[in-house]
């Protein structure tokens, strides 16, 4: 460096710069790492939740049969015809159970999947007797095979995948075997629907109130805004209670659908809790759309007005539309805190076990959180494998119908 | 009076605009004669473009303005109660600073305007006729479903321009359209704002001297009062204001003293 150069701006002695350039430049690496390191652990997390689910939802299991099914019938009795394995269940079942089950039809009218089913859970009965995670599962397989020989002879040890069809496609049973989400799901999907189609155009039409029409300067309209906010971060069980004592209770004859002359219902119905979730996302709803519409450059409005629209017509073809993709964007946070909330849809009384599924809003209704909390405080270990199938279920709904308003969204935001 | 007043596009008389408690404009009192350009040149802050706004209401959109006095339009003024401020703005229409078509195609931003007026003609001739009148259509007549966005900057505020004309307003507002253009596209708009003024009345604020001396026909100098409220110094024809100001003020100000 040249003798001209250290004197060239005379405030700025040059070795204080370059030390203290130096000191700069190593600050601002530490809050690199420190941010890296944020991220890291954050990813750390979440590979962890997935890890515990993924390694609780398959692994092997010994399996002991109450009847073995070598002494019904020499094929294996997913290759038996109708007719075969209605003898079957005639000559196995008590009279009474066989004329139950004929109250719809004869035993050989029925699908064949019906029939395996219930040659499985009612003569067969498997028993999972002891069961693996997938961890052990993989690094000690012949110590478990040699294991279940010598503890229960006469049970056979297979990879169980909990997550499988029957599981998806089964309703709720007492033996973890058996037990399936699909009413669970069903009901999660039905509640999603109910809580959007309520808190979706309350939201927007209440954020477009308060930023395009109401004034800001208002103590009303102040007070209003204030409350919102903080109503975003009132717990879900107070919003529960609100449900139970509102729509519940007070609007039993809605809610029960009296009034549609439903009868034999109480309030605990999928439509209750529809409306009670909707009131604990509607301010998380506003809010982004709030913020979507208040993004909207101004210079867009006053183009408009300047052609002589009238204020609906400016919101209508040019706010809104600009606004959407932050709007949906509010929707997807709505959607994941709504499908996973569970303290609401215990107080509003979703039911723990139910095996039909919702069939209109005036159903009762299980969803999969209530699900999946239920399983996981039951003793049984096959409990836990089956509530962290439905985990994975509850994750693959939430991320579809998010991949979902993600699509919608970049539709909207290209047209832009 | 109201013969003389045929003869004006707008006239305001005693005009003040305040913003809450601070007066932004004091006392106005101006004539635009149709069919003519009109500039109003000055400092920064001294009220120019908020006069202009307040021509077709755009200060209603302003919570805290309001306006005393009257601003006369068709003899009537148009803070009067029975007017609606939605149809004021078809008949002023406005071209803002920065060019803002809407993120729709040229053709629909065109269209829109006409559309929500309740236009009943043939759009696709409506929106070639606007945009030959603007200047735009040999540029623009192969991609009139583009994107307004994919154009240049002068052919955005051309673009606005001819959004404006589309649903046949008498008098165009221009509040600095040249300022974020280069000199090229500045003299494109000179060019067209003389072009239009002969069937249309502009008022045009401008910042830039050589723009008001060259492309107006009156030029009125605004100016900051010693309680920062703008004030009108000095209205006349252009020629007159640029040679020979009769205010000491508009003098300094046009040849660089000051501002």
């Amino acid at each position: 460096m040249s003798q001209s150069d250290t004197h060239l701006f005379g405030e700025y002695s040059n070795d204080a710069v370059k030390h203290l350039v130096h000191q700069r430049h190593s600050r601002a690496k530490l809050a690199r790492a420190i941010f890296r390191t944020a991220t890291l652990l954050a990813v750390i997390f979440l590979a962890t939740l997935l890890v515990t689910v993924l390694n609780k939802s398959m692994g092997y299991v010994v399996i002991q049969n109450k009847v073995d099914p070598a002494t019904i019938s020499d094929q294996p009795i997913t290759q038996l015809t109708n007719a075969e394995l209605a003898e079957i269940l005639r000559t196995n079942l008590r009279k009474n159970r066989v004329r139950t089950l004929e109250r719809a039809g004869f035993l050989e009218d029925q699908p064949h999947s019906t029939l395996v089913q219930l040659v499985q859970a009612e003569i067969i009965q498997p028993e999972v007797v002891e069961s693996y995670n997938l961890m052990p599962s993989l690094l000690h397989r012949n110590q478990i095979t040699a294991g279940a020989a010598v503890e229960h002879p006469g049970a056979h040890v297979e990879f169980r995948y909990w997550l499988n069809g029957q599981f998806l496609s089964n309703t709720m049973a007492s033996q973890p075997e058996l037990a399936g989400v699909r009413s669970a799901l069903f009901g999660s999907l039905y509640l999603i629907v109910i809580t959007v189609a309520v808190a979706f155009p309350i939201g927007v039409g209440a954020a477009i109130y308060l930023e395009e029409y109401a004034s800001h300067n208002s103590r009303i309209n102040r007070l209003i805004q204030t409350n919102i906010d903080n109503l975003a971060g009132v717990p879900s069980i107070v919003y529960g209670i609100l449900g139970l004592a509102l729509f519940v209770r007070t609007l039993q004859p809605l809610t029960s659908g009296a009034v549609f002359g439903i009868e034999g219902q109480n309030g605990r119905t999928i439509l209750s809790a529809g409306l009670t979730m909707a009131l604990l996302v509607l301010p998380i709803l506003i809010i982004n759309a709030q913020e979507a519409i208040r993004s909207v450059p101004d210079s867009l409005r006053q183009a408009s007005y300047g052609v002589g629209a009238t204020r609906w017509q400016t919101i209508w073809y040019h706010v809104l539309p600009n606004a959407l993709p932050g709007i949906l964007t509010g929707t997807i946070l709505a959607v994941s805190r709504a499908i996973g909330e569970t303290a609401p849809l215990i107080v509003v009384g979703a039911s723990t076990f139910i095996t039909s599924d919702p069939t209109s809003p005036f159903s009762s209704f299980t969803a999969l959180p209530i699900q999946i909390y239920n399983w996981t405080t039951r003793p049984q270990p096959a409990f836990q494998h089956i509530a962290a199938a439905a985990i994975l279920v509850l994750l693959v709904a939430l991320l579809s119908l998010n991949a979902a308003a993600i699509l919608l969204r970049n539709r909207f935001a290209k047209q832009v | 009076m109201e013969q003389q007043n045929n003869h004006y596009a707008i006239e305001t008389r005693g005009l003040n605009i305040f913003y809450g408690d601070f007066q932004a404009v004091k006392d106005i009192s101006l004539k635009f004669e149709r069919n003519r350009i009109t500039a109003i040149i000055g400092p920064s802050g001294c009220g120019k473009s908020t006069v202009l706004r307040s021509f077709n209401r755009m200060n209603d959109f302003v919570p805290s303005a309001r306006a005393t006095g009257e601003v006369l339009y068709h003899d009537k003024n148009i803070y009067d109660p029975s007017i609606d401020p939605v149809q004021l703005r078809r008949m002023i229409g406005m071209v803002f600073q920065k060019p803002n078509p809407f993120p729709k195609s040229i053709y629909d931003n065109i269209a829109w305007g006409a559309k929500v007026n309740g236009f009943r003609g043939n759009t696709d001739d409506l929106v070639e006729e606007t945009l030959r009148s603007a200047a735009l259509w040999e540029e623009v007549k192969d991609d009139l479903k583009k994107s307004a966005l994919a154009l240049s900057g002068g052919q955005q505020q051309r673009l606005c321009i001819a959004r404006a004309l589309a649903v046949r307003p008498e008098i165009i507002l221009m509040d600095e359209p040249c300022s974020a253009l280069d000199p090229i596209a500045t003299l494109k708009i000179e060019d067209l704002m003389r072009e239009l003024s002969q069937n249309y009345t502009i008022i045009i604020v401008t910042h830039n001297m050589q723009q008001a001396a060259r492309a107006s026909d009156f030029t009125s100098f605004f100016t900051m009062d010693t309680d920062r409220a703008g004030v009108m110094v000095e209205f006349n024809e252009t020629a007159q204001i640029f040679t020979k100001p009769k205010d000491q003020r508009t003098e300094d100000y046009i040849t660089g003293r000051f501002g």
